[in-house]
Order: C-alpha cells, then structure tokens, then sequence
C-alpha cells in the first residue's frame, strides 16, 4: 500500500474528431482518499480540473460493464480498482487495446458488438411453447454460471493476443457467449450451427495464451468456453462421419 | 430527420420489452443514451414476483394475495386496478422470459426458484442468483437482436417535440457525432428510468438523472406523486451501492451497536422482511437515538449474513459477495456489512394510465419514469422488475392499437425548428461560470439533507429556496468544451436542467402533503390522513413557466384502506 498525500493521473487523450492532432497523455493530480477508485479519480478529473475528458461509467459497482481500461498496463474495470491497490502514486490510464479510439478513454465498441451478433446469441428453441416454464436441473443451470455472469465490458477482447494481429476474429467474449448457449439444456439449435465457427477465426483461432481469463472481471473462463466448443464441434463432426446424427437436416 | 413509426427512449427492460413487442409490425427506432446493456436494469439484485406458486410454502399463493401486499405495500395509494393487472399479467411475463432464456435460479425439481421478499405474504421472488436485472436484462437484449431492432446506442433524448395535442417526435443528439437530429414518429415512449442522482446518496447509476420526466414535464404533461421517493434500507456505507433485499429474504439480521435485532420493536412478525419505507425508518430511528456504529464515512447498522454460512452465501448471494469485497473490503461471511439507507426508487413519474398514455396523445411511459401508479407510496421489493416488464408489454399493445388507428402527419416543421434552436442553446452554454457538476452537487446536497427519509416544513422549505438559488445559478452554467460528441459534461448541463423541474416537483408535492403515507414521512404530520390525503398529486407546467399542482383520487375497489401493521 502506497500511502501518498496524491496521486499523479497521466492519461492518453485523443479526439478522433480532431485527427489533425495527436494522441498525447495529460496529467492531473488528485488528492488521495481511502477507498478511492479509479472512476472516482477520473470523475473528479472532469468535474473539477477539465471537463471536456471523455469516459464510459454507468453503475459504479462493476455490473455494467462500462468503465474497462488499461490502468498502470493493466486492463480492469476503473469502478472496481482502488487506487492504493495499483500499487504507485504514478497512474497511466489508457484505453481498452484491439480497439479504435473514439475520444480519449471511449473506445468504438462496434467490432464486439459484431462479433457477439454473430454468433446468435440468443435461446433457440424448436419444442411446442409449455404453459409454464421449460424445466431445469440445478446442475444444468450451474453449467452455464459463469457465462451467463459475463457483464459484456470486452476487457477480454482488449487483453486478446490473437485479435491485435487478426480484428477478424471472434474473440472470447462472443465465444462465451455462444458456449453459453450450446451448454444451456434447452437450448435446440442444431449442432451444425457451430459449423459457422468452424475457423481459424472461430474456435481454432484461440493460442489458449489464457490472457482473457487474466483479463476477466468477473471470473469467467472464456478460454474453457473455447476448448469446449472445440470438443463439441470434434464430437459433430465424428458422428457426422459415422452418420449417427439424427437431429441434423 | 429520422422516421420511424415508433420511437423508444431507453433500452433498460421497459423499452425493451415494448420494442419486441412492436418490431415485427411497425419501424421501431429505440434510442439509448448508454448501451442498453450499461442500463440501470442490469444492477437490479434480488429478483422478480410472480405468484408461481413453486415455493413449498407458496403453493396456495394466488395473483390476488400479490395484489394485495402491492396495494396494502403502497399504504393504499396504488390504483388497485394496476395493481392487480400487473400481478395478473405476472406468471405470464416470467415464464415468458423463461422461454426466451432467462437463466432463473432453480429448485431440486427444475422450476424457477423463489424466495421471500419484504411485505410478500408468500415466498414469490423469482431470482437468478443475486444477479436477476442482469439475468433479464442480457434475455431480453439477446430476444431484440434475434428480431433486429433498430437500436441508436449513444443517442440522447433532448427534448419532446408536441404542439396541442399531439406528440411528433424527439430531438435526438448523436453523442458520438455530436450531430442533434429531429426524430418524427406518430407514436413517442418514454423508457427513461429514475432520477435517483437528483439526491447525493443514490443506489442508482450515475445515469440516472431522471431527465425523462423533466423533459415530459417540459412538454407539458402532468407528473404524478413525485414525493414518494423510496429510500432503500441497505446501501453500502461509503459508495451507497445497492444490497439486495435478498440478503433479509435468505435470513439476514439487521443489528445495531448492541448486538439487538431491532425490527423485533417495530414490526414483531415481519422482522426484517417489512416494507422498505418501514425498516429504513426504523433505521433512522435507531441511528438518530444512538444505537448506530461509527464509521468515517457516517453512522450505520449492520446487516449480519454470518449465520447463513459460507455455501448459502455464495450460491444465493454471491454478487453481493464481490460487491462487498470490491467497494467495503470485507467478506460477509465473516464479518457484518455497513449499511445505511439511501434514496433507490422513484415510485412518482411522468403520468399514465394502465395502458401507458399520458394525457398528450401519441406519448407514452413506462417503467421507472412512468406512474401508473402501481406502486403507490411505497414500492416492495420484487415489483420494479415486474412493473418494467409487464407496462413495457402494455406499452406495446397500445401503441400498436393506436397506430392502426393513427392516420395524421407528424409536423416536421415543429421538429427541424425545435432542432435549430437546441443548436442555438447548446452554443450559449460556454459563456457563464457555474460548472454543471458544482450545481449537480449543490442539488444533490439540499435533497439528501432536506427531503430525506424524515421530512418537515422547514427544511422543505429551504429545499425550496435552495433550488430557486440554484435555477438562477444554472443561467450561468458553463460548459468547457464548446464540442457537442461525447461531452459528457454537456449531457450533464442538459440533464441538470432538467433535474431542477424533477426535484421542484418532489419537494413542492412533499411540502403540500400534510400527512405520512409511505415513503412520504412528516415529522409535524406523523398519521395517515385518508380523509383529505386519499389522492395523487399532479404537477403540470403552467403558462407562465410555474409548476401548477392539482390532485386526483385513487382508484379503490377490493380493498378498504386499513392500517398499515406488519
């Protein structure tokens, strides 16, 4: 624990609007709080020594999914990191690697919101509607617990070794989503679905570098996500082969 | 200039709901000033009612007895044919998420898990963990994808476009682009959520400004019962985060600094497990008369999870578990949680009926920033996901029915007019020097102090004052940057704006109300008083630019006020 009297911000800036000029890091002192977090640190940036600094927050409990930045080369959620924890009374904030930057911290999130499209991420079923609710064992719905925890803030996609060299791969969010999907008991999409991931820019794009999991905030392991649509997919394309599939058009 | 058929401020569960429920028939445009998923809904915790009957205790639980606690919750304030066609539509809506994916928590036999909430004769909180909002909110996002609704992420709404009866359409800022856009539609909903950052201790999001309701307000029509703020029993000591009532319903213990469980005092069968307006005055009464603990951040009591053990601990609460790690430092199943109450809920808003109209045709609202009014003077826990939902639904239906119906043109004059001169506005806020977040503190500091949990006419008063103080300091706001694209402190002179008609109509509404009822408790005025009280209060802006207030009785039909005992 670093007991300072302040702390000394730098943080990137950058306005995509103005592209004439170029990124360059500013610097704020504040004043040191117990308990302050790094989104406290940059709210009172903008409220009381520039306000024209731009930042995503929304719920300040890390459910949202807003706030993902790097912080002292670290990717995290500013809302959740204290300060003190970072471990310097120097802070450098960044924002979120893999993306384009549209204003300083705010990041254009559309190549993720592309990519969790893709995959379908929705309940596909094929069963006539039952009047009350489709039945679930506990452990079927403990199956899927981690990923439907998955608050969407692309610190994954951020911390992704394989999307800095290819921005054409899923990714591990979408990934997790999808397994999400394939691992939910009613779910009824047909295996052959996973075909469309079916690619070094699918599943077989992942180096299993586990950064995403470092990354995650929220304990999900999308890199398990991943090995396991593998597995899936592995196991359609043997019975495919053998021609033992029989819910498959 | 944009069209749709529809358009659809707010991407929270409301004005999700109705977008699904729209998208297949008309050209819905849904406008969200965050990503929808970044929407306050998403921190909903505990869960959602429905009398479904799945809990072994809840078998014989009916729709009806749901009514009932909603109605007698509402300290008889709710109009009780909303009530009951809200818990009537309940079992449908949950099953309805369900279907769609909804991942809900399960018993052993597979059926959606419940568990007992505050005020519920029954245990009929349908939950997903501790994480239900984020459960449904992710659903219902996934359901408008797979149907392709047209979604403006990072759109504001800046104002209403209306003349005499009829409502055109919005003034839309592309934040991204910083372009203000006019957006016609023969049919306009208001999804906007509440205004809990109007008070400085909020469990609410830093997005909730409640602008929605100042701009329905602005244009014209009525808000309904603004005083009824709920303040939440259990907010996190320090950053007022939210700790879901779920934490009582799984058997939690509030104590104060004698070890006592006081409720035993005030409310000897419910306990814990009273309404919210009852345990945070109990609360504030155990803190005002010295049996609160000592914090640097203020006084609070302790909400003790200890005897439910690690395994319960993390498989029902386990969000509440990470939010006390992150933001207190502690774990709960070994020490206590600091808490203190803290404004959560907005029952008041921007006025309608069970179908979502409001009295300016062709404007609807929903969810947090509508009042129907469903939850009265007192919401319970559990109902604000169910009220989202269901009048999101509701809001669907009628918005269908009247476009079927609809055959007028939308007045694009007005809208491009209405455009220009928020261009004009817009460019006249860098010339003072009141910072937006100065004003936003300042507001936030008189609410929280004066139009708090216990409320009396001298300090309404100054509240009163306080904000003629600051509407005159707001015309020398200040806006550093002179560009529009995501100028966060801009949105915040726009919504402060707003917030000041929102936060006049709270106070002017509790200074009148010469009674307690609910969430509304007056130290000179401590009883219910049904002979002249029994009414919503109305504001409406008035010609010459002052709030009018005017009142309405409640509807009653199957329930006979009574006294309130829990």
């Amino acid at each position: 624990m670093i007991k300072a009297a302040g702390y000394t911000f730098q943080i990137l800036r950058y306005d995509s609007m103005a592209p004439e000029t170029q990124p360059c890091f500013a610097t704020y002192r504040v004043q040191s709080l117990p308990g302050l977090t790094v989104l406290s640190a940059l709210l009172t940036i903008r409220d009381e020594l520039d306000g024209s600094l731009g930042l995503r927050c929304s719920c300040r409990s890390a459910v949202c999914g807003s706030c993902a930045m790097v912080m002292n080369g670290t990717i995290g959620l500013a809302c959740r990191t204290q300060v003190a924890t970072l471990g310097s009374d120097s802070i450098i904030l960044e924002p979120l690697p893999n993306f384009e930057v549209l204003k300083d911290l705010v990041v254009d999130m559309t190549p993720f919101w592309t990519m969790y499209k893709k995959v379908q991420p929705w309940l596909m079923r094929k069963s006539p509607v039952p009047k009350t609710e489709v039945h679930q064992t506990e452990e079927d719905r403990n199956r899927i617990d981690q990923f439907v925890n998955c608050i969407m803030c692309a610190s994954c996609y951020g911390a992704c070794a394989v999307l800095a060299r290819d921005p054409d791969y899923l990714g591990p969010a979408a990934l997790a989503k999808l397994e999400r999907f394939i691992l939910d008991s009613r779910d009824e999409r047909p295996l052959s679905a996973l075909e469309a991931v079916n690619s070094e820019r699918g599943v077989w794009g992942c180096d299993t570098l586990f950064k995403c999991i470092e990354a995650c905030p929220k304990e999900v392991r999308p890199t398990d996500a991943i090995v396991g649509l593998r597995k899936t997919l592995l196991q359609y394309k043997f019975k495919k082969f053998l021609g033992v599939l029989k819910d498959e058009a | 200039m944009l069209q749709h058929d529809v358009i659809i401020v707010g991407g929270g569960l409301a004005g999700l709901r109705a977008a699904v429920g729209l998208c297949d028939r008309y050209n819905v445009g849904l406008f969200s000033k965050v990503h929808p998923l970044r929407s306050h809904s998403i921190a909903a915790q505990g869960g959602i009612n429905a009398a479904l009957g799945n809990h072994p205790e809840g078998r014989d639980d009916t729709w009806e007895k749901h009514a009932f606690d909603a109605i007698k919750g509402s300290d008889y304030l709710a109009d009780q044919p909303a009530a009951e066609l809200m818990c009537r539509e309940a079992t449908a809506i949950v099953y309805e998420m369900e279907h769609w994916g909804c991942p809900f928590s399960r018993f052993p036999d597979g059926s959606i898990a419940q568990r007992p909430f505050g005020g519920a004769g029954y245990p009929r909180t349908c939950y997903s963990t501790d994480l239900t909002g984020h459960m449904l909110l992710n659903t219902l996002y996934e359901r408008a994808i797979s149907l392709g609704v047209t979604i403006y992420e990072e759109w504001y709404a800046l104002a209403l476009a209306a003349d005499e009866g009829q409502c055109h359409g919005i003034i839309a800022l592309d934040f991204k682009k910083g372009a203000i856009v006019p957006v016609s539609a023969p049919a306009t909903l208001f999804a906007t959520g509440g205004y809990g950052r109007v008070f400085q201790y909020s469990t609410n999001a830093l997005i909730n400004y409640g602008s929605g309701i100042g701009i329905a307000y602005k244009a014209g029509v009525p808000i309904k019962d603004m005083e009824f703020v709920q303040f939440h029993p259990t907010g996190l000591i320090g950053s007022h985060i939210l700790i879901t009532e779920a934490a009582r319903g799984e058997g939690g213990w509030l104590t104060n600094n004698k070890g006592e469980r006081f409720m035993e005092r005030y409310a000897p069968k419910a306990m814990e497990l009273a309404p919210r307006d009852i345990v945070s005055r109990c609360i504030r009464k155990e803190i005002e008369e010295g049996r609160g603990l000592d914090h640097p951040l203020g006084k609070y009591i302790n909400l003790d999870l200890r005897h439910l053990g690690e395994e319960k601990i993390q498989k029902k609460l386990p969000g509440i578990r990470s939010i006390c790690k992150d933001f207190a430092g502690i774990d709960p199943v070994y020490e206590p949680i600091p808490v203190m109450p803290c404004q959560h809920y907005s029952m008041g808003g921007i006025d309608t009926n069970e179908r979502c109209e409001t009295l300016l045709p062709g404007f609807y609202a929903a969810g947090e920033c509508a009042c129907v009014s469903v939850h009265g003077a007192n919401r319970l826990g559990g109902n604000s996901l169910l009220d989202t939902l269901v009048f999101g639904k509701m809001a669907a239906q009628a918005m269908g029915e009247y476009l079927e119906s609809k055959h007028g043109t939308s007045n694009q004059a007005l809208l491009a007019e209405s455009g220009r001169n928020w261009e004009r506005k817009i460019q006249g806020m860098n010339r003072g020097n009141e910072r937006p977040a100065h004003l936003l503190a300042r507001l936030g500091s008189t609410m929280s102090e004066n139009v708090g949990i216990f409320r009396e006419k001298q300090k309404l008063q100054q509240a009163l004052d306080d904000l003629v103080a600051l509407k005159e300091q707001y015309g020398r706001v200040f806006v550093t940057s002179p560009h529009r694209h995501l100028n966060y402190e801009l949105m915040e002179a726009i919504d402060l704006e707003y917030m000041l008609d929102v936060a006049n109509a709270i106070v002017l509404g509790a200074l009148r109300r010469e009674e307690s009822r609910g969430a509304h408790s007056r130290r000179d005025f401590p009883t219910r008083n049904d002979q002249e009280w029994l009414k919503h209060t109305l504001v409406t802006l008035g010609k010459d630019g002052n709030p009018l207030i005017s009142y309405r009785g409640v509807a009653i039909t199957n329930y006979q006020p009574k006294e309130r005992t829990y």
